[in-house]
């Protein structure tokens, strides 16, 4: 008999698994990996780009200003951006959240047909693109827009309402709350009613359903909402930008304008690498915990 | 035991409620999908005694579901009541009913161990720990699963995960444990050998049992008493004897093992009602010119040489099933009739004629 490894049905054999392979490494490590060698490389004496040469330099200017006598000195100012970025985030993720979280469970108690029709709803925001949608609240928030319209209903002057952390929140929250939605959503949608009531059945009451059966069941889908909602919020860049009109400095727009205006690319990629660890070191820290409490928390929709 | 005009219970009696479970005139319907009403119970009226392994047999959607989670708490009836003896559950949430269920999906909470679902009850009840720990360990060992109290309800066999759900349900003690369906995802091996568990579980604990179950088979090796249900409400209850010897309609006598249905002229002789099977006489509780149906059950006929006092019909098949031997007679109106031999077996030849014994006791006349 030839030597030929036997197919399974529905498996593929390696000749058409292999480049599809390569390919999404090449798209997932390839861009890690140039960050990575960007952020320890040095910067040109002009113009934009890195040049081949081991530094740190990136990592020590995180923290670290030359002043004028070549003397180094802690600077908090990106590490301010940073706490920003840190407390938009937390705050975008508890709103998202908690509205998400009642929305959810309101979603998984209806009827499957009416069930599907609302998650389709929930993702129409995703045909249509981040960026026209964000120039909405713009509009929205303007001098003459629908805000200050209502506002004047009361009898309220027009107030300054863009470029500020406030309406940067809004917008975050409006981007993130289906991305809170779905993953909650699906772990109620999966709960096994029939449980509830076998432990009504064994003597619990409502409390102790909830605490006891429900939220173990649903805590993996809250925790994988959490994660998708904090991670790419500490990240986001239009927002704060256009929302922000650029006065607050956030971790975002901090790592586009070194690959702008500021021209540092190593020290782009090297923000760019301390955000990912950290991101890795949370996710870890949730897997572990999901590990030992035999949840399962998704990383991803 | 007091009824009304119609048969049904007097409930207002308290001493005729001393010793069993009641369900009187229970009614509930549902709405389909399509809004059209469904009667899942219809006017239920039952009486179940306290000590008894009770099963409630029915094709699937005849309201068996519907009444034990009424019973348990868990649907609440349109009108009608349930009695515990003294007791009137309907008015009582689920968790305060001395009633537990073990569920058809077993319902086992997927991230607690074996242990911990076996506890749940206990500890919803707030008892002590050593006590929690000393009843948990005895329900394992009742159920035979003292070794995998640590794992979880995904590592456990469709039978483990079975027994696990009755140690649940059996650890608080209940005085009525309510089993809907509970080995019907089981094979059947398995499923024999769990049938005679549960009866020995039942015989040692002296818990009512209330079991659902679309086996006939099962329904009989298993029931003190049996009520077989039809469309909302029970056609008959009885002991498996009588229900299968005496089945009060078509419905019962089909629905419980293999039966001929036979149909025939009752004639007024001697002023007797009586009926021709093949040119042979029987006499029945009929009134005379009616067309009425009798159930012959196979194992009740006897095939062998034509001789005299038997009635002349001809072998149409012939099936050797190794223990009995299944085959197909005609009688000379032409109606066929299944018949089951148990060793020793005649000499019969396909095609040939054939004499066909009916016994009298052997033909219940059935109301359609
Ligand atoms: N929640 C519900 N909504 C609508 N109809 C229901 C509901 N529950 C039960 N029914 C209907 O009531 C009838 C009785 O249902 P039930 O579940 O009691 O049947 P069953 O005898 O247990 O059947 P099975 O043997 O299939 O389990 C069925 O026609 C069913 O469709
Ligand atoms: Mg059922």
């Amino acid at each position: 008999m030839a030597a030929r490894t036997a197919v399974r049905p529905g498996q593929l054999s390696a000749w058409f698994t292999t480049p599809a392979i390569l390919l999404g490494l090449l798209f997932t490590l390839g861009p890690i990996v140039v960050i990575t060698s960007f952020s320890f490389m040095s910067q040109p004496e002009a113009g934009s780009g890195v040049v081949m040469e081991f530094s740190l330099a990136s990592y020590q200017h995180f923290l670290f200003q030359e002043d004028f006598y070549g003397q180094m000195y802690f600077d908090p100012r990106y590490l301010n951006a940073f706490g920003l970025s840190l407390w938009q985030a937390v705050g975008t993720t508890a709103l998202s959240v908690g509205i998400g979280f009642p929305v959810s469970i309101w979603m998984a108690t209806k009827p499957p047909k009416t069930q599907n029709m609302l998650v389709l709803l929930v993702t129409i925001p995703f045909w249509t693109n981040l960026l026209v949608r964000t120039y909405a609240w713009i509009l929205f928030f303007s001098g003459d827009g629908t805000a200050n319209t209502v506002l004047s209903w009361f009898g309220i002057e027009p107030q300054q309402l863009l470029y500020n952390s406030w309406s940067t929140l809004v917008a975050l929250v409006y981007t993130f709350v289906p991305f809170a939605i779905l993953p909650m959503y699906s772990a109620l949608a999966g709960f096994d009613f029939r449980l509830a009531e076998a432990a009504y059945d064994l003597g619990a009451k409502k409390l102790d359903v909830v605490r006891k059966v429900l939220w173990p069941a649903v805590s993996g889908g809250v925790l994988s909402a959490v994660a998708l909602c904090f991670v790419p919020a500490f990240g986001s860049y239009i927002q704060p930008v256009l929302l922000g009109g650029g006065k607050v400095l956030m971790v975002g727009n901090l790592i586009a304008d070194q690959y702008g205006s500021a021209r540092n690319w190593p020290f782009g990629a090297a923000l760019s690498v301390i955000i990912l660890v950290l991101t890795l070191v949370g996710a870890w820290a949730l897997l572990a915990w999901a590990k030992r409490s035999a949840q399962t928390v998704s990383l991803a929709v | 035991m007091i009824t009304d005009a119609k048969g049904r219970y007097f409930v207002s009696q308290k001493a005729d409620r001393r010793k069993e479970l009641l369900v009187n005139q229970a009614c509930k319907t549902f709405t389909s999908a399509e809004g059209e009403p469904v009667k899942a119970l219809d006017d239920v009226t039952l009486s179940i005694r306290l000590g008894e392994f009770f099963v409630m047999l029915g094709p699937s959607g005849c309201g068996k579901t519907t009444l034990l989670r009424s019973i348990a708490g868990l649907e609440h009836l349109d009108s009608g009541e349930i009695y515990l003896q003294d007791m009137a559950l309907s008015g009582l949430p689920p968790h305060r009913r001395p009633v537990n269920t073990v569920f058809q999906s077993y319902a086992l909470f997927p991230h607690l161990s074996v242990w911990e679902n076996v506890a749940f009850g206990l500890k919803m009840d707030k008892l002590p720990k050593d006590k929690i720990a000393e009843r948990v360990s005895e329900m394992l060992a009742l159920v035979q699963l003292s070794d995998v109290g640590g794992r979880k309800p995904s590592q456990l066999s469709g039978g483990q995960q079975q027994r696990v759900a009755l140690a649940r349900a059996l650890a608080k003690s209940p005085q009525v444990l309510l089993l809907d369906e509970p080995l019907s995802a089981l094979d059947l091996k398995l499923r024999r050998g769990m049938q005679g568990e549960l009866k020995r579980i039942q015989h040692q604990t002296g818990i009512t049992f209330v079991f659902v179950t679309h086996d006939q088979e099962e329904a009989l090796s298993l029931g003190d008493r049996i009520a077989v249900f039809e469309n909302g409400r029970p056609a008959q209850v009885g002991t498996p004897e009588e229900i299968y010897r005496h089945p009060v309609n078509r419905f019962v006598a089909d629905f419980i093992g293999d039966t001929n249905f036979i149909t025939a002229d009752v004639e007024s002789e001697a002023g007797k009602s009586r009926i021709a099977i093949g040119g042979q006489r029987f006499d029945v509780e009929a009134p005379a010119g009616q067309t009425v149906t009798v159930a012959i059950r196979p194992e009740n006929i006897a095939v062998g040489a034509p001789g005299p006092g038997k009635i002349d019909g001809k072998l149409a098949e012939l099936t050797y099933m190794g223990t009995d031997l299944r085959c197909s007679v005609e009688l000379p109106d032409g109606q066929a009739l299944r018949v089951r031999i148990s060793p020793p077996f005649p000499q019969l030849t396909p095609g040939g004629p054939v004499g066909i014994g009916i016994p009298a006791d052997a033909i219940a006349v059935v109301a359609d």
